[in-house]
């Protein structure tokens, strides 16, 4: 039997098209702290720099980067509040 | 000579980060902020006079900078002179952005420019540093192409002091035919720089890194390279960037230039580096685990950069500060998104040191004793922070 993707939903988007590094990861700090642990949220962004960016700062951050999708030269980050 | 800036109880070491503007510099600037003499495009006799002033101090950067006085284009920032530098050099005289070569461990005034290039459309070649955050001219020849525009590379890391080998990387420029855009803040008076001997096209210069006042800045252009304006108005500064320019600070530019070439003349790069040398030579001494980033002899004279294993710059900062010692972890960016930066990533750095990154940058009023009281403060800060592996808040 198929098993069926899951799909995550996020519990809010940002859209950070157009700014460049700091921006991005100084946008998603500041979305989490207004989200509850466990709770997911969508960030794009079309910064070249944001994929490192991202990766490192979930690193450092602890919180939980999901998923990496990228369409057009938007990424799209999917980031899990850990913390 | 009168001391600029901070409280004299106070040591400051963040002269990167900003420079108390000169004593000298501010008494040239105040009658042109008193008497009217403001805008150098006005028809009456104080505009003629606001005009001189102006060409004087174009003259004056011109004259530190190594190139010719009509190739100076007057900005308000380091950052738009890098910007008009790579931005007016690749999408000129095309309906698409060409190919730009820089490195990953430029100012992000540098890297923003060029990711918006590759945003556009153009080729970007982000040639990697050493662990010491040198870049190899070698590499850089081979990533130069038939349409690469521009060639863009610091003269110094300011985030680990490292001087780039620039002479090595003119040569491959010059014969190559591509011009070579230099941001020469941290290094633009004290080190040897002149764009016409050295082969330099275009040079950013910063007012405020040089002792004077911020929200100036310039851009050195070799006569005949031409750039796409990014700045549109009424055609001041050549057309290449319009807007009444602010006479005050640019006179105050002028003169800090002055100052500047004539302390290098008189040994204030070496007095530095002494002072440089102490501070260095007495952290390894006493901390454990405190090791120098960037070049230990090819590097800025005013700068020392470091990272600590076990403990984390914000904790080590703030304990500073309130010991009253002011330093910085080096990259504003880092400091404001809890991300280790760009440039500590890009030198390979252990993740383990990449948080405990700390910056001191001296600058013309530094004193033997202020290092010597950062070498008494420090140590047993980084021991208490240490020993309690206090967790910092982000």
């Amino acid at each position: 039997m198929a098993t069926e993707a899951k799909v995550l939903i996020p519990d809010r988007h940002i859209d950070c098209i157009g700014l460049f590094c700091p921006m991005p990861i100084v946008k998603t700090r500041e979305a989490l702290q207004g989200m509850s642990v466990g709770d997911l949220l969508a960030m794009l962004s079309d910064d070249p720099a944001s994929d490192a960016d991202m990766r490192s700062w979930c690193r450092v951050t602890g919180n939980e980067l999901l998923e990496i999708s990228r369409e057009d030269g938007v990424y799209r980050f999917l980031v899990r509040k850990t913390r | 000579m009168e001391r600029a800036g901070a409280a004299p109880d106070r040591v400051y070491f963040d002269y990167a980060g900003f420079s108390p503007v000169d004593p000298r510099v501010l008494a040239v600037m105040r009658p042109f902020l008193e008497a009217g003499i403001g805008n150098p495009s006005a028809p009456h006799s104080l505009g003629s006079e606001a005009r001189e002033s102006l060409e004087a101090a174009r003259a004056k950067v011109a004259r530190l900078v190594g190139g010719a006085a009509p190739g100076v284009i007057f900005t308000s920032c380091a950052t738009e002179a890098n910007n008009l530098a790579i931005r007016g050099v690749a999408l000129r005289g095309g309906d698409r952005a060409r190919h730009v070569v820089t490195s990953a461990v430029e100012h992000i005034s540098v890297l923003n420019a060029c990711r918006d290039l590759e945003k556009a459309g153009g080729a970007v070649s982000m040639l990697s540093a050493d662990a010491e955050g040198r870049v190899d001219p070698e590499a850089l020849r081979k990533a130069l192409r038939p349409e690469t525009a521009l060639v863009s590379i610091g003269a110094a890391c300011a985030e680990v002091g490292t001087l780039q080998p620039l002479g090595d990387i003119a040569r491959i420029t010059r014969a190559a035919g591509v011009p070579l855009h230099v941001d020469a803040v941290g290094a633009l008076g004290r080190m040897p720089m002149a764009c016409e001997a050295m082969g330099l096209d275009l040079m950013t210069v910063s007012s405020n890194d040089l002792y004077g006042p911020p929200g100036a800045g310039a851009l050195w252009v070799r006569p005949g390279i031409k750039l796409l304006p990014q700045m549109l108005g009424g055609g001041q500064e050549g057309g290449y960037r319009s807007g009444t320019e602010n006479l005050p600070a640019l006179v105050g530019l002028g003169v800090a230039a002055e100052l500047m070439r004539a302390e290098a003349g008189h040994g204030e790069p070496a007095r530095l580096a002494a002072l440089r040398e102490r501070l260095v030579e007495g952290l390894a001494a006493t901390i454990p685990d405190c090791r120098l980033t960037g070049s230990r002899t090819m590097r800025l004279p005013h700068h020392a950069s470091f990272v600590l294993r076990g403990a984390k710059a914000d904790g080590v900062l703030l304990d500073l500060d309130l010991c009253g010692v002011a330093a910085s972890s080096g990259s504003a960016c880092a400091q404001r998104t809890g991300t280790p930066s760009h440039v500590l990533r890009a030198i390979g750095c252990a993740p383990q040191e990449m948080e405990g990154s700390l910056c001191f940058t001296l600058g013309r009023w530094s004193t033997l004793a202020e290092v010597d009281a950062v070498l008494e403060r420090l140590p047993p800060i980084v021991a208490r922070l240490r020993a309690l592996a206090l967790p910092v808040p982000r």
